[in-house]
């Protein structure tokens, strides 16, 4: 279980409370206004802002002192998931072996990876060589090296096309089923979140809602929130 | 707001910041502590102050904003030969003074080129000794280092944003508010503080010159201290208040440079799609055929009148060359190990203190930095055996402010652009330098060690206190050879020491980029 | 011998010969540069004195006081080669000199009678010209011509130093006046000769200060008769270049035959074509073919180490003065 006890998150321009628990496996999504603290957030989780108060729970194991690479949470942001000197598979690589020293084993595991989503062959290019698309796929074949028990996602689809963005939401979702991960993932989207999410969190007013069921929150949504959807 | 989580730390730039103002405050104190009771600061050190600050500044001012168009000339223009002449341009730079004087009086002295052309004309000669003849040479010196450090700030500003100009259609006008004015804000401030405090240590070249004593700089005067007056006092005190101005005025720059950084783009081939109409071209045509002509017809002078030099250089002249190479290699790697950990230090938020040590290593008078290592290590050690290690290192703390300048922006770049994902992937200290740090900074790092071999080959330095006659660099030998008579194989000393310069500078700073922009 | 030496630089350890005594001697740079004194010194002394000679350049003459001055009584250096007379007061000072024990019959056109410094060779500075154009024919008359000089400054160069006492010696009170007259002839001043000579040699100026033996290193090495040096009528300021045995000396005896072998006969031809001054002791064969081409001034000046050190200080403000107009 991921919990957050008494937790006070200062961005630096402002502050937002959070203290709710959400469920091993589960999937949720982030949901609420902008600038509301989303983002925010998911940065306390993966560790790149430290909480001002609180801690943060996985599985009873205490997360706040852990440092980012540490932690059980793989992270992909809006933008800058890859490195643009490296290539594709160096990137994927990454995930197993951060100074990228990979025995054989693991450069097969690397190639798996990326097969599995769809970059077979593709190894070699660079990001500068890669559409968008094939980007966040990279991005994603490395979050399936990591192995991390927690995926969190910071809006990386946000650039892609509709049909585009819905297929890597589907690799994500078939990602997270078949390794039994918890995901967090901010939404802007009502159908992104109804597409994957069971959970929905409401952040809004400077506080993190408890999580409840996605499906609920969006249909019934509380006026903060509801003004948002218009 | 606690500090942010890092990949890699900042504690090897502070340490490496730390080493260098110990060697030079601790180089002072040396001297100080030496010192008999001098004569304190009179009425003509004074005057050496206010004419040290007045043609600092002035020379300063010049080149950064000469240099403004000829970067940005160079920025957007391609043509066969430019990096050719982006490297030539580099030439003024790294020449040892007694040259490069000798080269802008073969052109723009009272029996120069330009004379000899006026003459022809009926006019009178040009007269080039005062302050302005100051501010000209030090622009000469300058104007090169001042450029590139401009152009790299063109160059640096990712792809994306030009392309995003181009599609707004942005005319000269709004280019210049979205782009460059944003970007020169930024990288302006440290040009001009680099160029300052270079001009504020001049003293053969203000004084030869500027005509006279009217020109005794601040430089000259620590000279006159030491070998006058062997007052070390005196020496050290002024050369304190040089330390401080230089200091102050580093800080004041620094603080006044922005530092937000162009963003992240995808290392996508950089093109240009302004300035493309007749005016615009004519302008940087203009520029270019200017900075040109001025910065290379005194070197086509030295190489005139050094070429046929070339045949005469005795053995000892090539042993020198090659004691200049080693000396050169061994302090690039020293500036590196500096620079690197510095510019990461910067980058990471320990800005004022870091920075400013580093550009320290130019307000320090060599004289002073000599004696001070010398009565430090006289106690100890052979001096002549350390000749080149204590060479080596000098040169490499007074290369240091133009690495820093060169590899600052893009490790601040770097750092926010990948610092989150490289801390997220565990990329935590060794594996983040190797695989994000340096790889990302290659082309600064190849800008930076081509300068800083440039400028130590080309260095006279501290090595004249430390000389061992057998072990001469090729500076110190082409004064040998001009106090001997042989001007002529000078000329041809001078001429090798430039060829060798540039090659190595052009052979560090291409193997930076060579996979990058042209 | 070069690679051995390179390596030990390199390494930091310092070359150690064994059983030969070892006479160290610190001396300018262009004493030891290949075209310089040094090589030819350094073999004729090796061949009759069982040792090695180790010649040291450091800088200039100045710069050779001041290491001096640095390093103390506990200083490497048997003797020190390379002072002149506007130095030899401070040097002195020091208290770090021995006698030097030489006598000789010098041809200086002064008498010596110094027990701590022994001369090996001497100069007049001097204006050095272009053969074709005429010469003024002293300082006022300089001064008063359109001939355009770049000189050293006294600050950073010796024979700056030396213009400086040569007006000095010459006029006196009225040296400030002659500079006033002079400043409109000084195209630059310099940090050093080489720069200056340098310009001269470019054509910048129509004079420059030099010495009277300049001329002959052209003609001789050259064989370019173009150069020649002015006469002045005040007279000329000698340069007196001397050598001194440090009292903290490890060979004092070594230091003292080097010091005869300083005046002697081999060591004295040596210097006219590699120094480019006269020798203090005129070899019995007389000077090299080309030195009777040289301007010999009807009158020499020279201030006596004492009268140097305590004038140099007012007549420098008097330059500063004069030339910051």
């Amino acid at each position: 279980m991921l919990k957050i006890e008494a937790g006070l998150i200062d961005n630096g321009d402002f502050t937002i409370s959070a203290d709710f628990s959400l469920g091993a496996g589960d999937k949720a999504a982030i949901i609420g206004p902008s600038g509301a603290g989303k983002s925010t957030l998911i940065q306390a989780l993966s560790g790149f802002l430290p909480l001002r108060q609180g801690r943060i729970l996985w599985k009873g194991a205490d997360l706040t002192p852990l440092l980012p690479g540490d932690r059980p949470t793989a992270t992909l942001f809006q933008d800058g998931n890859l490195f643009p000197h490296l290539t594709a598979g160096q990137n994927a690589g990454l995930g197993l072996q951060p100074d990228l020293r990979l025995s054989k084993a693991q450069e097969e595991r690397v190639g798996e990876a990326l097969k599995r989503v769809g970059l077979e062959g593709l190894e070699d290019r660079k990001p500068s060589e890669l559409s968008g698309g094939q980007q966040s796929r990279v991005a994603l074949a490395r979050v399936l090296l990591q192995r991390k028990e927690i995926l969190l996602l910071d809006e990386p689809f946000a650039a892609l096309g509709p049909a585009l963005k819905a297929d890597m939401l589907d690799l994500v979702s078939e990602i997270v089923t078949d390794t039994g991960a918890t995901l967090l993932m901010v939404s802007h989207d009502p159908q992104d979140a109804r597409r994957i999410a069971d959970q929905g969190i409401l952040v809004a007013e400077g506080r993190v809602h408890d999580p409840m069921p996605c499906a609920a929150l969006l249909d019934n949504p509380p006026p903060s929130l509801k003004a948002y959807l218009g | 707001m606690a500090r942010r989580a890092q990949p890699i730390s900042a504690s090897p730039g502070v340490g490496a910041a730390l080493f260098v103002a110990a060697l030079i405050l601790g180089t002072l104190a040396a001297v100080a502590l030496r010192a008999e009771a001098g004569r304190g600061l009179g009425a003509s050190d004074w005057a050496a102050l206010r004419f040290t600050l007045t043609q600092a500044l002035l020379s300063a001012v010049f080149s950064v904003l000469l240099a403004v168009p000829v970067a940005r000339a160079l920025a957007r223009r391609r043509f066969p030969g430019r990096s050719l002449l982006i490297a030539l341009l580099g030439a003024p730079f790294i020449l040892p003074v007694i040259v490069a004087i000798l080269g802008l009086i073969a052109v723009f002295g009272r029996a120069g080129w330009i004379s000899q052309a006026l003459g022809f004309l009926g006019f009178e000669p040009l007269q080039i000794y005062g302050l302005h003849g100051v501010v000209l040479a030090h622009v000469f010196f300058n104007l090169p280092l001042a450029t590139r450090l401009i152009l790299q700030g063109w160059q640096e500003t990712p792809a994306e944003h030009f392309r995003l100009a181009a599609q707004i259609n942005a005319g000269a006008i709004s280019m210049w508010r979205l782009l460059e004015a944003p970007m020169l804000r930024q990288v302006l401030p440290g040009t001009f503080a680099v160029v300052f405090a270079i001009c504020l240590s001049s003293f053969a070249v203000a004084l030869t010159l500027g005509g006279g004593p009217r020109a005794t700089t601040i430089e000259l005067a620590i000279y006159q201290a030491f070998r006058f007056d062997f007052d070390l006092g005196r020496a050290a005190l002024l050369s304190a208040v040089q330390l401080l101005l230089t200091g102050a005025a580093g800080y004041l720059a620094l603080k006044a440079a922005r530092h937000d950084g162009p963003g992240a783009g995808l290392d996508r081939v950089l093109q240009r799609w302004d300035g493309q109409n007749t005016s615009a071209r004519l302008f940087d045509l203009f520029w270019l055929l200017a900075a040109a002509s001025f910065l290379l017809l005194p070197l086509a002078a030295l190489l005139v009148s050094g070429l046929p030099g070339l045949p005469l250089l005795q053995a000892s002249v090539w042993w020198a060359a090659m004691t200049s190479l080693l000396v050169a290699a061994c302090s690039t790697v020293i500036l590196l190990c500096l620079a690197l950990p510095m510019s990461a230090a910067v980058a990471l938020g320990r800005r004022g203190g870091v920075e400013t040590a580093g550009i320290l290593g130019l307000a320090a008078s060599p004289l002073v930095i000599g004696t001070g290592l010398f009565i430090l290590i006289y106690p100890i050690a052979d001096p002549f055996a350390l000749a080149l290690p204590v060479t080596a290192l000098v040169n490499a703390i007074m290369a240091l402010p133009f690495a820093l300048r060169i590899l600052v922006p893009r490790a601040s770049e770097v750092i926010a652009g990948y610092g989150r994902l490289g801390l997220s992937l565990n990329m935590i200290g060794w594996p983040f330098w190797r695989q994000v740090f340096l790889p990302r900074l290659r082309a600064q790092i190849g800008f930076a060690a081509g300068l800083g071999a440039a400028l130590s080959m080309g260095d006279l330095g501290v090595i004249t206190l430390f000389a061992d006659p057998e072990v001469a660099t090729l500076p110190l030998q082409i004064y040998r050879l001009m106090g001997a008579y042989q001007m002529q194989a000078a000329s041809g000393a001078a001429v090798l020491l430039l060829l060798l310069s540039m090659g190595a500078f052009w052979i560090l700073d291409r193997g930076g980029r060579w996979h990058a922009e042209d | 011998m070069k690679y051995s030496v390179f390596a030990a630089a390199l390494l930091g350890a310092s070359a150690a010969y064994a059983d030969t005594p070892e006479l160290t001697v610190y001396t300018y740079d262009s004493f030891v540069s290949d075209w310089g004194p040094g090589p030819a010194v350094e073999k004729a002394f090796e061949a009759q004195c069982g040792c090695d000679l180790k010649l040291v350049g450091a800088g200039d003459g100045a710069a050779l006081l001041a290491r001096i001055k640095l390093e103390g009584a506990r200083s490497d250096a048997d003797v020190v080669l390379g002072l002149d007379t506007n130095l030899t007061a401070a040097a002195k000072e020091t208290g770090l000199f021995a006698e030097h024990g030489v006598s000789a019959d010098y041809s200086l056109p002064v008498a010596w009678e110094d027990a701590t410094f022994a001369p090996y060779d001497w100069g007049y500075f001097a204006f050095v010209h272009n053969a074709d154009a005429a010469a003024p024919a002293d300082f006022k008359a300089l001064a008063a011509s359109d001939k355009k000089i770049v000189i050293q400054d006294p600050r950073s160069s010796t024979p700056g130093l030396g213009l400086l006492l040569w007006v000095k010696a010459a006029y006196g009170d009225e040296a400030t006046a002659i500079w006033e007259a002079l400043s409109d002839n000084v195209v630059t001043v310099t940090k050093g000769w080489s720069e200056a000579y340098g310009m001269f040699l470019e054509g910048e100026a129509d004079m420059v200060l030099s010495y009277t033996t300049s001329p002959a290193y052209h003609l001789i090495a050259e064989e370019d008769a173009s150069k020649a040096a002015a006469a002045f009528d005040e007279g000329h300021y000698m340069q007196v270049e001397v050598a001194g045995i440090l009292a903290g000396s490890d060979q004092p005896e070594l230091a003292k035959s080097f010091m005869a072998f300083m005046v002697s006969e081999e060591f004295q031809s040596i210097i006219p074509t590699t120094n480019w001054m006269y020798p203090a002791v005129t070899p019995a064969a007389g000077l090299p073919e080309g030195f009777e081409t040289l301007v010999t001034p009807a009158k020499s000046l020279l201030l006596s180490a004492d009268e140097a050190a305590a004038v140099r200080d007012a007549a420098l403000s008097e330059w500063l003065d004069a030339l910051s107009q």
